[in-house]
C-alpha cells in the first residue's frame, strides 16, 4: 500500500495548561476525501492548523507526503526546523479559511498570482497566466480585477480555493469553508469543492454540511474533546454511529 | 361602507413651510462683522508693512531659510519613518530584549520636550568631545574631535529625527496591529517568509491607518523645524529673527514667515490627499 499523504501520532497541543488534542492519530491517504465532524471547541482547527504547522504541537508525531512537519529527526533528537524550512513544507499544503482572509489590498487576480511570483519565483507571464486559469476553473473568469471587497462571500472563497491552487499543493485543508456564508452562496463553494476532490485531490474538510460529507467523502471522522471518537465511511457513521457522543451530536445536526 | 381617502393628491411633490432657522443668521452676522474687522485691519493698519514684506518675501535669505526648512523636513520624516519602523518591529518583536530597548527610547523621547532634546544635540560636543569607530570598551581606529566633524545641521537633522522616530514607532505600531492576523496566517499558509508577508501583506495594509496621522506629523514637522533655533540652524523662523534684529520690522517678518509656512503646508496637504486616496486602494467600492 502507498504511503499516507498525512500521517498523525499521538498529537497532542495545549494552550496553557488547557490540552485541546489528547492525542490524535489519523491516516489519509492520497486522493481521499477526509471530511472533519464534531462539536465547537473539539479541536477541529486547531488539528487542522498543526497540519501546515500553524500551532506548534507539544506531543506526538506529524508527518505530511513522509516529511515530518516542522521539525527534523537527528538519532533520537528532534531539531525545530528553521523558518524557511517550515515555509517550505507549508507550500504543498494549501489552506482555505472559514473567513476567506483574502488580501483586500490586491484584486482577485493579484490574490492569485502573489505566491507563485514571490515565493516560486514564477515570471509575471507565467503567474498571470496560471491565475487566469485557476480564476475560470472556479468560475470567476470575469471577476479578475475585482478587489475582495467588491465580491460575494461565495466569490471570495472562491478565489481563495484559487489562490491555494497556485502552489500546486498535494493537500488541501478546509477549515468550515461555508460557515460563514449565506445559504444561497454556499452551493458555489461546494462545487468548486466536489470538482477538486473529482480530480484526485487529497482533502482534510471540516464542515457541518454532513450532505457534502456524505456525497464527496471517502471517509469521516467525529472528533470531540481532543479525541477521534469514531471513524468510518460516511454513510456508516452518519446513519449507524457507534458511539454514543457520536449519537448524540448527529441528533442535534441532521 | 366607509368612503376610502383619495391618496391621489398625495403623489404630487411636497411643497412644506421650511423650518426656520434664527440663530444661524444671527451666528453668520456676527462672523460676517469679524471677518469685515480683520480685513479692514489688514488693508490699513501700517504696522503690517506689506511693502516691506514684499521687499524681503524672495530674498536670498529668506530662500536660503525656505530651502533649509524644506530639507529638515524631508530628512526628519524620512529619517523618522525608516527608523520608526524599525523601533515599531523591535516593540513587536519576540525578543524581550528588543521590545524593551524599543519601550525606552520611545519613552524618553516623548517625554522630553522637543525644544530641549534640540539644546543638547546642539552641544552634544560637550557630553562626548570624541567621536570613534573601534570595538565597545576596546581600542578605536579612527577618533576625532565631535565639534569638527559634526555640523549645526547634522545636529538639527539628527535631533528632529531622534525625535520623530518615537512618534512614528507609535503610529507604524498601531497600523501594523490593526491589520488582521489572518492575513499574516493566509500569507504564512502559502509559504511566504516573514519578511516577504511584512513587505508584500501587512504593512500594505497597515499603511491606510499610518498615512493620515503620518501626513499630521509631516505638517507639524514642517513647524516644528522653527525649533531648531536652538541648536542654532538657520531655517526660516530664525532668518526672520535675524532680519528683524537689524530692521525692527518685527511684525511684517513674522507675517511673511507665516505665509511661507500656510503655502507649504498647503502643498502638504494636497499631497497627503492623494497618498490616502492611493492607499484606500480595496476598501472602497
Ligand atoms: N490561540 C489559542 N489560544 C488559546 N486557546 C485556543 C486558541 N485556539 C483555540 N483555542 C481553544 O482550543 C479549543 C479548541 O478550539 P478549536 O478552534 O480547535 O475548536 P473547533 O473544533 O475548531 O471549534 P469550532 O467548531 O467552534 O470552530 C477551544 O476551547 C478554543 O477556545
Ligand atoms: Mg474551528
Amino acid at each position: 500500500m502507498s504511503e499516507p499523504m498525512v500521517r498523525a501520532e499521538a498529537v497532542c497541543k495545549s494552550f496553557g495548561h488547557v490540552p485541546v488534542l489528547k492525542g490524535i492519530d489519523l491516516e489519509v491517504r492520497p486522493g481521499e476525501v477526509m471530511c472533519v465532524v464534531g462539536p465547537s471547541g473539539s479541536g477541529k482547527s486547531t488539528f487542522l492548523r498543526c497540519v501546515n504547522h500553524l500551532e506548534k504541537i507539544d506531543a506526538g508525531r506529524l508527518w505530511v507526503d513522509g516529511q515530518l512537519i516542522g521539525y527534523r529527526q537527528r538519532g533520537d533528537r528532534l531539531h525545530e526546523l528553521r523558518d524557511r524550512e517550515v515555509a517550505a513544507q507549508r507550500r504543498d499544503i494549501g489552506m482555505v479559511f472559514q473567513r476567506f482572509h483574502l488580501f483586500p489590498h490586491m484584486t482577485a487576480l493579484e490574490n492569485v498570482m502573489e505566491a507563485p511570483l514571490r515565493v516560486r519565483g514564477d515570471s509575471r507571464a507565467a503567474a498571470t497566466e496560471q491565475a487566469r486559469a485557476l480564476l475560470d476553473r472556479v468560475g470567476l473568469a470575469d471577476r479578475t480585477g475585482n478587489y475582495p471587497a467588491q465580491l460575494s462571500g461565495g466569490q471570495q472563497q472562491r478565489v481563495a480555493i484559487a489562490r491555494a491552487l497556485a502552489m500546486h499543493p498535494k493537500l488541501m485543508l478546509f477549515d468550515e469553508p461555508t460557515s460563514a456564508l449565506d445559504p444561497e452562496l454556499v452551493g458555489e463553494v461546494l462545487d468548486v469543492m466536489r470538482d477538486l476532490a473529482g480530480d484526485g485531490m487529497t482533502m482534510i474538510v471540516v464542515t457541518h454540511e454532513m450532505g457534502f460529507a456524505r456525497e464527496v467523502g471517502d471517509s469521516l471522522v467525529f472528533m470531540d474533546d481532543g479525541l477521534v471518537v469514531e471513524r468510518g465511511a460516511p454513510k456508516e457513521v452518519l446513519t449507524n454511529p457507534r458511539h454514543e457522543r457520536t449519537q448524540a451530536f448527529l441528533s442535534k445536526v441532521l | 361602507m366607509a368612503e376610502r381617502p383619495d391618496h391621489r393628491e398625495q403623489r404630487h411633490p411636497i411643497k412644506a413651510v421650511p423650518v426656520r432657522h434664527p440663530g444661524r443668521w444671527v451666528a453668520g452676522v456676527a462672523v460676517a462683522v469679524l471677518a469685515a474687522m480683520l480685513v479692514n485691519s489688514l488693508l490699513t493698519n501700517p504696522a503690517f508693512n506689506w511693502p516691506e514684506q514684499a521687499k524681503y518675501l524672495f530674498s536670498p535669505p529668506v530662500l536660503d531659510g525656505v530651502r533649509n526648512t524644506i530639507w529638515l523636513t524631508v530628512a526628519a520624516m524620512a529619517g523618522g519613518v525608516g527608523f520608526g519602523i524599525v523601533l515599531a518591529l523591535m516593540r513587536l518583536s519576540a525578543n524581550p530584549l528588543l521590545r524593551g530597548a524599543s519601550w525606552l527610547y520611545v519613552w524618553f523621547f516623548r517625554g522630553t520636550p522637543l525644544f530641549t532634546q534640540l539644546l543638547i544635540w546642539g552641544n552634544i560636543g560637550a557630553l562626548f568631545p570624541t567621536l570613534g569607530l573601534g570595538i565597545p570598551f576596546g581600542p578605536q581606529f579612527v577618533q576625532g574631535q565631535t565639534n569638527a566633524l559634526y555640523s549645526a545641521a547634522a545636529a538639527a537633522a539628527l535631533g528632529l529625527i531622534f525625535n520623530e522616530a518615537a512618534y512614528m514607532a507609535e503610529i507604524v505600531r498601531g497600523g501594523i496591529q490593526s491589520v488582521d492576523h489572518g492575513q499574516q496566517e493566509a500569507a504564512a499558509a502559502l509559504g511566504m517568509s516573514r519578511a516577504q508577508t511584512l513587505r508584500r501583506i501587512v504593512l500594505p495594509q497597515a499603511m491606510r491607518v499610518i498615512v493620515p496621522p503620518t501626513g499630521n506629523e509631516a505638517i507639524s514637522m514642517l513647524k516644528n523645524t522653527s525649533l531648531v533655533a536652538a541648536v542654532p540652524y538657520l531655517e526660516l523662523t530664525f532668518t526672520a529673527q535675524t532680519i528683524y534684529a537689524t530692521t525692527y520690522q518685527i511684525i511684517p517678518m513674522l507675517v511673511m514667515v507665516c505665509l511661507w509656512y500656510l503655502f507649504l503646508s498647503s502643498l502638504m496637504m494636497v499631497g497627503q490627499f492623494y497618498l490616502e486616496r492611493h492607499y484606500a486602494k480595496g476598501h472602497r467600492r
